[in-house]
């Protein structure tokens, strides 16, 4: 009978030093799989996600008057703007601008078409800390007033004075027919 | 520290359950022959009323939850129902929401008490550490239970939260819709809040119990900072210190009651009596007291550092004033425990209390409300008669068109204007315009803030406005010294507190002499002689 005799540790290393590096690697590849199921559960839901869009009917919004939909969610704001709005936004184009864009690439369309000057749809929620401003006619820049923190938004809702650093961000939407909007 | 155990099973049952399972020998260790330091005052009862505390949270918040529907549409509706319907119920609401108020404020006298007498240093670095994790998740609870009720404020304060994480560099925007679950704050949000709002008082309820054990591991600290160094030192745990505690937290709970039955709201936002409305923001967002000063840290900077931007720097620090006290044991390196033996650091203690109460009030405050009296003033030039001439500016290209305009100006001016000005109207053309003749005429307006002072250049440019078409003001704003600059200042102290002064007063400081009857212990003696 042979006896026996310790395995030999030439260089340190031997088959028992690879299984477990091998044992300890499977259980950290499934411990990380176990995990993942229950750190992913917490994002968006399908039927969350399913709610993406929002059609608008424009018909009711007078000229000069705005609503504020909810999209995802989050208020959209969807304003008709009078021709003064108008040409407000478009002479300020060239004015010192915190966050610089014409007015002209805040009112194109999701699939790259031209918008009409006369519907702005931005997202709601100011880009400082998410607080929904209030259309405040006669205001300095003519647009929307933070009451948190004192942003003030032109008549193309673009960051004129305050904390916040961004312009309201459009809202990404098609016109379906001459008098609806997809949001989303 | 307690050394063997003294423990002795007096009946049959205890000493056959002592042999299998010996709880009432750790109990009897732990509560009862326990030997604590004959000289603690009655800054060290706070541990027994935070227990209590969290005990009551714990308690009551079951039984809320046995009312309470975490949906969108009935949350509010819920909590209102709970106050007004389910029997006790006007007892239990207040009780939890009050004793939240209560937890904070047992807290941070805990923890000033620790900072003050050096609880933190060694051996109780890990004490002191599980402490700050009780903290923390003390934080986080606080704030998932004050969404629940689907107020006003509940919605905002979780909107503006979750927007602070957004502004993390790369991974912020999906933190941010992990959290929510969702694009904004809406059901998805507020049924997760509920959910580990049951589940972390639980968890702090375990950390508790590791604070505990290194508590009784190390030994307690005491008012002198130095070690105990025999028996004689101490006395058991009961009766003496179960005794002073019971009386300093009837104390507090008489604090408790009278907020409790006469003033429930007193610590709360009155809006959050409005339900929940994603599409109007309220005035103010402010959060609950306690919070506060964390608020004023995170709005203190208004500035961008390097590539750092103000968002996110405000939120670096926010979440660096907590963790700066995770490792406030190797920051300060002074070898000696108490701040009553060191002079300087006692003084500089008392000034950082005083800074945690300003920052405190600063995060109730607008930043933009001016504290020191400032004019504003402005002065307006004007032509009364003469007439207007127009010019039209073109240019090249859109970066020429600044110089084609002062170009234009300089023209107007060598033909004898009296006042030019340039508007743009497009990306090459403008218009320049001049008032010639006319008798030039000035007036000077000012006003204690800078709204005023616009208001007062209106009503002064429509008193003139029949004679005059253009104006030149000229505003001259003065340095203001805001909520905002008062944070700032506060928060520099704060931080300076840590990371400055501590670590360089432990090394240039001469600290008191500590009295020969502490160094020796005498009472040891005399009661060996006696």
């Amino acid at each position: 009978m042979a006896e026996a005799k310790p395995i030999a540790h030439e260089g340190g290393e031997d088959r028992r030093d690879f299984i477990f590096i091998a044992a300890g690697a499977a259980a950290a590849v499934g411990v990380g799989a176990t995990a993942w199921p229950f750190i992913d559960q917490m994002n968006p839901a399908a039927d969350t996600r399913a709610l993406s869009t929002t059609e608008v009917d424009l018909t009711a919004i007078e000229l000069g008057q705005q609503i504020k939909v909810m999209w995802q969610g989050k208020p959209v704001f969807v304003r008709h703007r009078t021709a003064n709005e108008i040409a407000t936004a478009q002479r300020d184009d060239y004015a010192t601008l915190k966050d610089p864009q014409k007015d002209a690439e805040r009112i194109v369309q999701d699939d790259g078409q031209p918008g009409r000057a006369e519907w702005l749809i931005l997202q709601a929620n100011c880009t400082h800390l998410g607080c929904v401003p209030t259309f405040v006619e006669g205001s300095s820049f003519g647009g929307w007033f933070c009451p948190c923190h004192g942003s003030d938004y032109d008549t193309s809702g673009r960051i004129r004075r305050g904390p916040a650093p961004a312009n309201l961000p459009p809202a990404p939407y098609v016109f379906l027919t001459d008098t609806s909007v997809r949001i989303g | 520290m307690s050394g063997p155990s003294t423990y002795e099973p007096k009946s049959g049952f205890t000493r056959w359950l002592d042999k299998r399972l010996p709880i009432l020998r750790l109990s009897h260790d732990s509560f009862v022959a326990y030997p604590t330091p004959r000289n603690l005052n009655y800054w060290w009862t706070f541990g027994s009323m935070l227990s209590l505390c969290l005990v009551v949270q714990i308690v009551s918040g079951v039984v809320l939850a046995m009312h309470y529907i975490p949906h969108i549409d009935f949350a509010f509706d819920s909590v209102q129902r709970i106050k007004r319907d389910v029997p006790y119920g006007w007892l239990i609401q207040p009780m939890h929401a009050v004793g939240a108020s209560m937890f904070f404020l047992a807290v941070y006298v805990h923890m000033f008490r620790g900072l003050y007498y050096g609880s933190y240093k060694a051996p109780r670095e890990v004490l002191w550490i599980l402490g700050c994790l009780i903290y923390a998740l003390m934080v986080v609870t606080a704030f998932l239970g004050y969404s629940l009720p689907w107020g006003q404020m509940s919605f905002w304060a979780a909107t503006v939260i979750t927007n602070i994480l957004g502004a993390l560099p790369f991974v912020g925007e999906s933190i941010q819709v992990w959290i929510r679950g969702g694009g904004a704050i809406d059901q998805a949000t507020l049924n997760r809040f509920f959910s580990l709002h049951y589940l972390l008082p639980f968890v702090i309820a375990g950390v508790v119990a590791l604070h505990i054990w290194a508590l009784h591991e190390v030994g307690q600290n005491n008012p002198t900072g130095v070690e105990v160094k025999s028996k004689a030192d101490t006395v058991p745990f009961t009766p003496h210190a179960t005794i002073k505690d019971l009386f300093a937290t009837s104390l507090f709970v008489i604090l408790f009651a009278v907020f409790m039955f006469y003033m429930p709201d007193a610590l709360g936002h009155a809006d959050n009596y409005i339900r929940a409305n994603p599409l109007q923001t309220p005035p103010e967002i402010v959060p609950e007291w306690y919070l506060l000063p964390f608020y004023a840290v995170l709005r203190a900077f208004d500035f961008n550092i390097g590539p750092i931007d103000s968002k996110l720097a405000g939120v670096i620090a926010m979440f660096a004033s907590i963790g700066v006290l995770f490792v406030l044991p190797w920051l300060d390196t002074s070898k000696v425990r108490s701040m009553r033996y060191r002079p300087i650091a006692q003084q500089c203690f008392v000034i950082f209390v005083a800074v945690c109460i300003g920052l405190g009030f600063c995060g109730g405050q607008n930043p933009g409300r001016i504290l020191a009296p400032a004019t504003f003033s402005a002065t307006l030039n004007w032509v009364e008669g003469g007439e207007v001439r127009q010019e039209p500016v073109s240019a090249d290209s859109d970066a020429g068109y600044a110089e084609a305009a002062s170009a234009a100006e300089q023209a107007l001016r060598g033909q004898g204007a009296a006042l030019v000005a340039s508007s743009r109207t497009g990306e090459t053309t403008g218009a320049a315009r001049g008032v010639f003749g006319g008798t030039a005429r000035s007036q000077s307006v000012s006003a204690g803030t800078m709204e005023e002072l616009d208001a007062a250049i209106g009503e002064a440019k429509t008193a003139a406005a029949a004679s005059a078409p253009y104006f030149i003001v000229e505003r001259r704003v003065p340095f203001t010294f805001t909520v905002t600059r008062l944070s700032q200042l506060l928060t520099a102290y704060y931080f300076l507190f840590f990371l400055v002064i501590l670590p360089v007063l432990g090394l240039i400081e001469t600290p008191r002499r500590v009295p020969d009857t502490i160094a020796k212990p005498v009472t040891g003696q005399a009661a060996g002689a006696s």
